[in-house]
């Protein structure tokens, strides 16, 4: 398991946040189409994800697949660590 | 298609060890109420769904499962993370410790295998919504007694997140429910 420095998964934690949000507001919007306010922050939500994961991904790699990331050399998808293997540090709210 | 993100839906925090509380999780990785389950259930049933809004409704949900089955794999992964056979032995997973080592197989708490019956269809619209909002109701009452299993406050986290998302798939699946049934009412001329 690994220890990821405190600025990177604060980065993570960001694009987390602002995923979740788009992914709530996507499944409000599958079944009101018609919600304005609902599909502002959702488009509000997008924005902030793409500006999240250019940043992350400046830094630190490339998040998705397929070529939606670029990467640079050596193949930087292939760095470690893996999701399941982050050491996340404990809740400062709890 | 789909495409990896190299990311966690979730942050999956675990406090300590602990082998029994894996085996009892694995029951949401590969048991009937599990996310296996659910994600190919879905993913299967959106062919023949009568309008675009319920095709969305089970792509995304499905697509969703599977990033909470990864969640459950490595939760699996943290608890039983550097143990030995032993302590798998003393927490009744030895039996899957000499065939699977440290992989997981999808398997319910019991060790019963998952078998494809879980991933139920009949074709018709009103009846699959249906099955699956029993099934997000299952599965809540599944974390709740998960939750209920554990001391662990991090693990309690990461399942109350999964908990809540039962809740929210119930709720968008009971709208697609109505839209589908005023849909194919719309649609009877008598």
């Amino acid at each position: 398991m690994r220890d990821m420095d405190a600025e990177r998964l604060r980065m993570l934690h960001e694009i987390q946040e602002a995923e979740f949000t788009a992914l709530e507001l996507q499944l409000f919007l599958d079944t009101h189409p018609d919600h304005m306010g609902a599909l502002h922050e959702f488009n509000q939500a997008a924005e902030r994800l793409a500006h999240a994961r250019r940043r992350y991904e400046e830094r630190y790699g490339p998040l998705l697949s397929y070529g939606f990331s670029m990467s640079r050399h050596p193949w930087q998808w292939v760095d470690e660590p893996w999701p399941w293997e982050i050491e996340y540090p404990p809740r400062k709210d709890r | 298609m789909w495409v990896y993100e190299k990311k966690l839906q979730y942050p999956v925090r675990v406090c300590k060890p602990d082998v029994q509380m894996a085996r009892y999780l694995l029951t949401q990785y590969g048991g009937p109420n599990g996310e296996l389950a659910a994600a190919v259930r879905y993913l299967n049933q959106r062919y023949t769904m009568p309008t675009g809004r319920a095709k969305g409704v089970l792509t995304d949900i499905g697509t969703e499962e599977l990033a909470h089955l990864e969640i459950i794999a490595t939760m699996v992964y943290k608890l039983i993370d550097g143990v030995s056979a032993e302590e798998m032995r003393k927490a009744g997973l030895g039996d899957h410790y000499a065939t699977f080592d440290g992989d997981l197989f999808p398997k319910d708490a019991a060790g019963v295998p998952f078998t494809t019956a879980y991933i139920a269809a009949v074709g018709d619209p009103v009846a699959n919504l249906h099955e699956n909002m029993a099934a997000e109701e299952k599965a809540r009452a599944t974390y709740e007694n998960l939750i209920r299993l554990t001391d662990d406050p991090c693990l309690k986290d990461g399942l109350r997140f999964l908990r809540e998302r039962e809740v929210v798939h119930f709720q968008r699946f009971g709208e697609t429910l109505m839209h589908v049934k005023d849909h194919l009412n719309s649609k009877k001329h008598f």
